[in-house]
């Protein structure tokens, strides 16, 4: 339907393109194993990496608030699986990503990233260590294909396999304060005992799961990765042992504010190829002590150039930005100075924030200007320099 | 959601009422308000300015994008919905009614416009 509405000068390149039942140009996009389950709720569907997926059921703004104080239900199917198994499994994810993912105990996860041969950022990722040989690295979708063909090609040579596991897994998220008070009734698992960036394999609802305490929302929570046949019985399961403490289905809209809020980087926006790990603040992650492969890893001379020069003569900052007026920042907006308008940054995310009740923004900025506090920082919006709060990320961070 | 018979429709999927003293009212379709989410600003013509049928007058921001308000005539901007512009969210809630968004004083009016089952049909053609 949404082919009529004239949406001008902002498109988000993936998320807002509101189409028609019809259906758009170019291939069919794919559908996960809840498709059914999403139309029978009445969701709104996008496009979005190529799979049709739920953009909102009902108001995006009270999913969100929804996540932040109660819990939600998302379908994250789209996501990449990628399992690498085999004696060297540990020192091929070693050579190919930043982190040093040899020293990653069992059961535990790690937020790490997939860089170029000179340092910038092909995905960032997640990998959880499910044995002592075998890890599962999880890809943003628009890059999963992208993440397979460079972990395949860096683990040539070493003992181990790289395996295609895209259509094994459905990704159920259950985000919220109230979200383990939920699972824990439909669990076999040891949910007080799972810490934050750890999973372990258990039932859900009598299905079998790698439930895993991860999430992109800013609260606590947890992703089930399950087998799409049991995709439905486990949605369903949730949604009814939710229902009591209030859970709500929520879509990609909220999805993209609630981390915006907590101020994770979302690739395609913070994260891109001309971007370094150190560029967008996140230089902690990269490890040059690892000594797996005496220490080589894909990336590395250019990142330890990043890393120096980033110490003595940091490139722009990545921030936050609070609104003090209502017109809402987009991606790819000049940030300026209001005293004579030069140009000192550049918008990567911004959207209205339901938790502040005003437009935010994450912005690379001239290091001059990204002090929190400083005056005189404007965002220009279609022509109109609006005044921006220059703040410390996250917006938000929930009380432990 | 239906649309209301008495009213007639723009293909940029306006409404406008018929003229009171030559005043009518418009907003935009609760099919509109929908493709759009929450709407979260609203930014109208100023009371007294010209505005021409098909020419933006105004823009509507939701969570995910700016959409320009149409003009679905011509003629002078009489008043503005001062509720609207405080809450926005009344064009998700109440498209037809507390969510209308300004009255102009119709100087020309293009043909084309639709009624509320031609805009029915052009909506459901996709």
């Amino acid at each position: 339907m949404g082919r009529n509405i004239r949406v001008t000068e902002y498109r988000e390149p993936d998320m807002s393109d509101i189409r028609s039942d019809a259906g758009g140009s170019g291939a069919a996009p794919r559908t996960t194993a809840l498709d059914a389950v999403h139309r029978a709720l009445g969701a709104t569907m996008t496009d979005f990496a190529g799979w049709d997926m739920p953009l909102r059921y009902g108001s995006e703004r009270d999913e969100h608030l929804a996540v932040r104080s109660r819990a939600g239900l998302f379908d994250l199917s789209h996501m990449g699986e990628i399992t690498v198994r085999g004696p060297q499994a540990a020192e091929v994810l070693d050579y190919a990503l930043v982190g040093n993912l040899s020293r990653l105990a069992v059961g535990r996860a790690r937020y790490t990233m997939l860089c170029d041969a000179s340092g910038g950022i092909l995905d960032d990722l997640i990998v959880y260590r499910t044995g002592e040989a075998t890890y599962m690295v999880v890809a943003n979708a628009s890059n999963a294909q992208t993440v397979l063909d460079a972990l395949r090609e860096r683990a040539a040579g070493f003992d181990a396999e790289v395996c295609d596991d895209r259509d094994a897994y459905a990704l159920i998220a259950v985000q919220g304060p109230e979200a383990a008070g939920i699972l824990k009734g439909l669990t076999d698992a040891d949910l007080d005992g799972l810490k934050y960036y750890a999973g372990l394999p258990g039932t859900v609802a009598g299905r079998e799961a790698l439930i895993a305490r991860t999430g992109y929302t800013g609260e606590d929570g947890f992703e089930l990765f399950v087998s799409p046949d049991d995709a439905v019985a486990v949605w369903e399961a949730v949604t009814e042992a939710g229902r009591p403490a209030g859970l709500v289905p929520c879509g990609l809209s909220c999805r993209d504010t609630l981390r915006l809020e907590a101020g994770m980087p979302l690739y395609g926006h913070e994260l891109t190829t001309r971007t370094t790990p150190f560029d967008a603040g996140m230089g902690r992650i990269v490890k040059f002590e690892k000594t797996a492969n005496d220490g080589a890893f894909v990336g590395r001379e250019p990142l330890e150039k990043a890393a120096a020069q980033a110490e003595k003569a940091p490139p722009r900052k990545l921030v936050g930005l609070i609104a003090q007026g209502r017109r809402v920042p987009r991606a790819g907006y000049t940030v300026v100075s209001a005293a004579d308008g030069s140009v000192i940054g550049e918008v990567t995310s911004g959207a209205p924030s339901p938790t502040l009740g005003k437009p935010i923004a994450i912005a690379y900025v001239d290091p001059a200007f990204a002090g929190p506090g400083t005056e005189g920082v404007a965002v220009d919006i279609r022509g109109t320099h609006e005044p921006y709060e220059v703040v410390a990320l996250p917006f938000y961070k929930r009380q432990r | 959601m239906s649309n209301p018979q008495q009213l007639r429709y723009s293909k940029e999927h306006e409404w406008l009422s018929d003229a009171e003293d030559g005043v009518s009212t418009v907003g935009i379709t609760a099919h509109a308000a929908d493709a759009l989410g929450d709407v979260v600003f609203v930014q109208l013509p100023e009371v007294g300015d010209s505005v021409t049928a098909g020419e933006p007058c105004g823009e509507l921001e939701s969570t995910k994008s700016v959409s320009d308000l149409y003009a679905p005539v011509s003629g002078e901007i009489a008043e503005t919905n001062q509720d609207v512009v405080d809450d926005p969210a009344l064009v998700n809630s109440a498209p037809f009614e507390g969510g209308w968004l300004f009255k102009v004083r119709v100087t020309d009016e293009p043909e084309g416009l639709l009624s509320a089952d031609e805009y029915a049909s052009f909506t459901a053609g996709g």
